[in-house]
């Protein structure tokens, strides 16, 4: 699975396509795959503050919880509610199906996170381990 | 001993395969100065004749032939038969948590049952596969109503059960990360019912949840539409509370609450002091996520074939560990069963006609001890509906009122004065199925004989 | 059967059979049936609109309509598809699966024993009474502790009285502390129980022999610290031989040592958690001492703790009075409040007063040490196949991965499944998260020599299917009346109540149609 050029990545496995001041959120395709079958997305309401490297969220498999952990600083602005009902197209579709987007407060953030390339290079690292 | 099947030779010839001498070299990690070199001082080994002996005179130390008109969250009903029977097969006695579904869809088939039934009965969309109790069962659902608000702040009616009240405030003292929610108390009114203006005044947009019990503490039923009203004008939510099981066949379901907790015992489960009963919780569909406890869940096998499953497990504390709903693990399952059970047997047509005696049985009991001219009894809130419990004002203080009463072998009403001073000398009687009238009659000849009453006629 | 070539065992121990099937009660319902006939009424009848008014239920619930014969069979079907004790071993570790007497069952169903009603007069009570003195004393004995309260429902709840009864000390003392310590390797109710009394967790990781590092835990403790939750044995079968020092370590900074006791099956009679520096800890009547674990409970969770707690302890308390009899004291100023109505489990009291009766002294260290003895068995026939991540002595359970069937694709969760056509329960599995792709085995006392020989068998012949024929145990079981059962769709789409026949005629899409 290719990791798009245009999105930056977090250590914690998502990923945000920032234009302007607003990002779009999601998981990795490497984060679902280590998920499982996802069951369902426990995601923030619209207005919602987040905070960079800090927990907004969580998914479910059958038998594991993970926390989401939010790229950047800001609020949420609009929420894929898309995912209530079919949860499924994260498994399908991780980097078409975002979670949430974030009207970002300090865009200057996102230069901390990592390309593509360095976190292929991250996920590579960690599964060596 | 006759639980271990193995001889000490065999016993022996593992120790030998293990590669050890002695048993105690499986335990040299335990530091010598801690290791136990006595034995235990507990009674000897008694033989299975002795051990029943023992527990037949502890019985016998018990009450034994009395009537009784106790209840006040604990109710003896007629327990079918086929209940001990079914329960004590080896397969539904000795399993576990039915983790492996392969070989536990017995156990998670009944589950399932018994989710179905408890929606019925209390108008709600889900129930899950049981709590330890009515009192536990009431505060897990009020941390529940916190979660799902997001509120810190609960309102408990005054005229639900002072021990459940007691469990609840021990929850909510220290519950929260931030140091725990309040709860308040809302006070009755002259009917007996909670008093609704009181309530108005409490409710805030800080309220998590109003929580009432229906048929209340006095066996009077609460005003379930007028509560939800005013809870849900402010955005709290209701959960209303049922210790009595039985009512339900012929009270109106609490269908405009949010959360119902419910104690079950009454389908029979034995009173035995106290426990082990059967709490459950019911809700709405929307608040699934915050439900404490496990779920069983239908789905498919790999050929398509039906099957059922502990679903949403991710909720509960051996996948979520400190962020899970409830720290609850075991569930009263075996309880749950009997649960199940009861009502199959009593099925649509019994359980309201079970009810039906109920309320008749303590319409005549409290007509009869409240009979004033007669026996100088007062039966309060007489003007509110009630299911099967009354509250009786008497002259006579109860104690000495109960002492008479078992003098001729009947256990009377419970003593309310501990926690309604207000009420005077207040008791409060339960009659249900297994009252006869004979019984009722007695208690209020006893009744009649009260020396105030007597000499004050 | 998977048809693949390769080796396929020879389950011994088990003959396929055939079991009925068994729609939901529900489904078999017809109108009129019943299975019930009320006494006659000898009271006047009454009308309940009038006597209700709104508040008279007016729809009848969907209950089943079914006869007394149709109930039997139906419950006794459903029953046939469950494994149980009775059947054969369950070696689910630490869920201690132990022979569960049916003396308990009878004694617990005596009339004066089972229609106590709680309320009734103290005077009337006395023999129930009794029986929770003689358990109390009984259980204070086989701990070393103090004192105990037997109201709690079950372990869990047993923690959080416990971790109650800490926050209330240091309280008593001014400041009820923030945090609390847990090992990784803990169960999960431990953190849930910590959060739910308001504390926050830290987690310590476990040394390389899957116990407690002494040195990181110093380190960790301080005056913010109210207690550790330690299970000992530790969740990997192992004695915490450090359990001076680490209450040394807790003691020294005013910490409290919270034993979980899901384990003490494994000390009864040979050491006692009072004598090694406990100072609260719970017990699971439904491990331990034999109480049926009944399909998920009940259960029961009495706590026991040091003089210094006592003041604490949920009310009320037993006492004795001056003239011998027994009562409940109310008057404890300083207690916790109630984590319960009523008294406890008191019928699994009973149970486990019988069960420690049938066995006295010589007969609880026995069992103990026919535990360990089935655990080492174990660990002694089956080293050579299976990965053992830690070489520490084990008590009575001990704990493999799968590290060597893994790399053939065979996780710990097939090998479980593949068990059940050997006619065993599965071993817990995954559990604890400190071995990655854990197989925990708690044989219990219960189990014969031939037993024990045929589950390493089973397990033995498993571990050349997972070398020879890996599809076939990633693919068991093969022999039940449902297969693996799809889990996903269940969380994805909860069906958590049956739903009649819609009245329009309209199938709805559930996996019921396919019945």
């Amino acid at each position: 699975m290719a990791y798009p050029e245009k999105y930056k990545y977090t250590r914690e496995h998502e990923w945000i396509e920032v234009a302007g001041k607003v990002g779009i959120v999601g998981i990795t395709d490497y984060a679902q795959n280590s998920l499982g079958d996802i069951v369902f997305v426990d995601a923030p309401k619209v207005g919602t503050k987040v905070e960079k490297d800090a927990v907004f969220g969580s998914m479910e498999s059958v038998k594991a919880v993970s926390d989401l952990y939010s790229p950047v600083t800001g609020a949420v602005t609009e929420v894929n509610e898309d995912l209530k009902s079919s949860p499924e197209k994260i498994n399908s579709d991780a980097h078409g199906a975002w979670i949430i987007k974030v009207e970002l407060s300090d865009p200057s953030e996102v230069a901390s996170l990592l390309s593509a390339a360095d976190y292929e290079k991250f996920i590579a690292e960690e599964t060596a381990k | 001993m006759r639980y271990l099947p193995k001889s000490d030779a065999e016993r022996a010839a593992m120790l030998r395969e293990i590669g050890v001498s002695t048993i105690d070299d499986l335990f040299a990690i335990i530091p010598e100065e801690y290791r136990l070199k006595r034995d235990l001082n507990v009674p000897r080994q008694m033989g299975e004749s002795e051990i029943i002996e023992y527990f037949k005179a502890a019985a016998a130390k018990n009450a034994n032939g009395y009537a009784s008109f106790l209840g006040a969250g604990a109710y003896r009903h007629y327990r079918p038969v086929i209940i001990d029977s079914l329960v004590q097969r080896g397969e539904f006695l000795t399993s576990y948590t039915p983790y492996q579904a392969e070989i536990t869809q017995g156990t998670l088939q009944a589950i399932f049952e018994f989710q179905t039934m408890i929606c019925e009965l209390t108008g709600m969309d889900i129930a899950n596969a049981s709590m330890y109790d009515g009192s536990t069962g009431a505060a897990e659902a009020v941390m529940m109503a916190v979660r799902v608000t997001g509120r810190d702040n609960v309102l408990v009616a005054r005229t639900a059960h002072p021990e459940y009240r007691e469990v609840m405030h021990t929850y909510a003292q220290f519950w929260e990360r931030d140091g725990g929610h309040d709860a308040k108390e809302v006070a009755y009114g002259q009917d007996g019912r909670v008093d609704l203006a009181a309530l108005e005044q409490a409710v805030t947009e800080e309220t998590a949840c109003v929580l009432v019990q229906s048929p209340n503490f006095f066996g009077v039923i609460e005003d379930i539409p007028a509560i939800a009203e005013i809870a849900h004008k402010k955005g709290a939510l209701l959960i209303v509370s049922i210790a009595e099981a039985v009512s339900l066949g012929i009270v109106r379901p609490p269908a405009e609450a949010d959360i119902v907790s419910m104690e079950a015992q009454s389908f029979g489960v034995a009173l035995s002091y106290g426990g082990p009963y059967c709490g459950v919780i019911a809700a709405k569909e929307k608040y699934l996520r915050q439900m404490p406890g496990r779920l069983v869940g239908e789905t498919k096998d790999t050929e398509g074939r039906r099957g059922f499953v502990l679903t949403l497990s991710t909720r509960e504390q051996h996948i979520r560990r400190e962020k899970a709903t409830s720290n609850i693990c075991t569930n009263q399952a075996l309880v749950a069963l009997m649960v199940t059970i009861f009502m199959t047997v009593y099925g649509k047509q019994g359980i309201r006609e079970l009810a039906l005696q109920n309320l008749a049985k303590a319409k005549y009991a409290a007509d009869t001890l409240g009979d004033s001219s007669r026996v100088g009894g007062k039966v309060l809130f007489t003007e509110t509906p009630r299911f099967h419990e009354f509250v009786l004002q008497t002259d006579e203080d109860p104690e000495q009122l109960n002492a008479r009463l078992i003098e001729k072998k009947i256990i009377g009403g419970l003593d309310l004065r501990k926690w309604y001073p207000e009420l005077g000398n207040a008791t409060l009687w339960c009659a249900t199925e297994l009252t006869t009238k004979e019984q009722i009659d007695a208690a209020a000849t006893v009744l009649a004989q009260a020396p105030v009453a007597a000499a004050s006629r | 059967m998977a048809t693949t070539k390769g080796f396929i065992g020879n389950t011994r121990k088990v003959t396929a059979h055939l079991t009925q099937n068994e729609p939901l009660s529900f489904e078999k319902s017809s109108p009129g049936k019943r299975a019930y006939k009320l006494a006659p009424l000898d009271v006047p009848e009454v009308d309940a609109v009038s006597l209700l008014g709104g508040a008279v239920r007016k729809d009848d619930p969907t209950l089943p309509e079914l006869s007394e014969i149709e109930i039997i069979r139906h419950f006794t079907r459903l029953s046939t598809w469950n494994y149980a004790i009775d059947l054969g071993m369950y070696p689910l570790g630490s869920c201690t699966m132990k022979y569960n007497p049916r003396v308990n069952e009878f004694v617990s169903r005596l009339e004066g024993i089972a229609e106590a009603h709680p309320y009734q007069p103290e005077s009337l009570s006395q023999g129930s009474l009794e029986i929770v003195k003689l358990l109390q004393d009984c259980l204070i004995e086989i701990t070393g502790m103090d004192a105990i309260t037997l109201q709690p429902a079950a372990g869990a709840h047993g923690e959080f009285t416990g971790i109650l009864l800490a926050r209330a000390y240091h309280e008593s003392k001014g400041n009820p502390r923030k945090t609390v310590i847990i090992p990784d390797s803990a169960h999960g109710t431990n953190p849930a129980t910590a959060a739910t009394c308001g504390y926050q967790v830290v987690n310590l990781k476990s040394n390389a022999k899957g116990g407690v590092d002494v040195a990181a835990l110093a380190q960790m403790v301080n005056e913010g610290t109210a207690a550790m939750m330690l299970t000992n044995p530790s969740t990997i079968g192992v004695f915490e031989n450090e359990i001076h020092r680490i209450a040394d370590v807790l003691h020294d900074k005013g910490a409290l040592l919270y034993m979980d006791g899901a384990n003490m099956n494994a000390l009864v009679g040979k050491t006692r958690p009072g004598d090694f520096g406990v100072d609260v800890m719970h017990l699971n009547l439904h491990k331990t001492f034999s109480t049926p674990h009944g399909g998920g409970g009940p259960g029961s969770g009495p706590v026991a703790c040091k003089t210094t707690l006592e003041p604490f302890l949920p009310t009320p308390v037993l006492a004795r009075d001056g003239d011998g009899l027994l009562h409940w004291n109310y008057n404890r100023p300083q207690s916790v409040g109630r984590v319960r109505m009523l008294y406890g489990n008191f019928g699994m009291f009973v149970r486990a007063l019988a069960y420690t009766l049938a066995n006295g002294p010589d007969g609880l260290r026995q069992t103990t040490e026919d535990a360990v003895l089935n655990a080492n068995y174990f660990r002694k026939k089956l080293e050579d196949l299976y990965e053992l991540p830690y070489d520490t002595p084990s008590m009575h359970e001990v704990v493999f991965s799968d590290k060597r069937q893994a790399k053939n694709g065979v996780k710990t969760g097939d090998i479980a499944k593949r068990l059940i056509d050997y006619g065993f329960h599965p071993y817990t599995t995954s559990f604890p998260l400190i071995v990655p792709g854990a197989l925990m085995i708690e044989p219990t006392e219960s189990e014969s020599r031939e037993e024990l020989d045929l589950f390493v068998d089973a397990m033995r012949q498993i571990a050349r299917e997972a070398e020879e024929n890996p599809q076939l145990v990633a693919t068991a079981p093969h022999s039940t009346r449902i297969s693996r059962l799809d889990e996903t769709t269940a969380a994805r789409k909860p069906v958590l109540r049956w739903q009649g026949p819609p009245e329009n005629g309209v199938e709805l899409d559930t996996a019921a149609k396919e019945w």
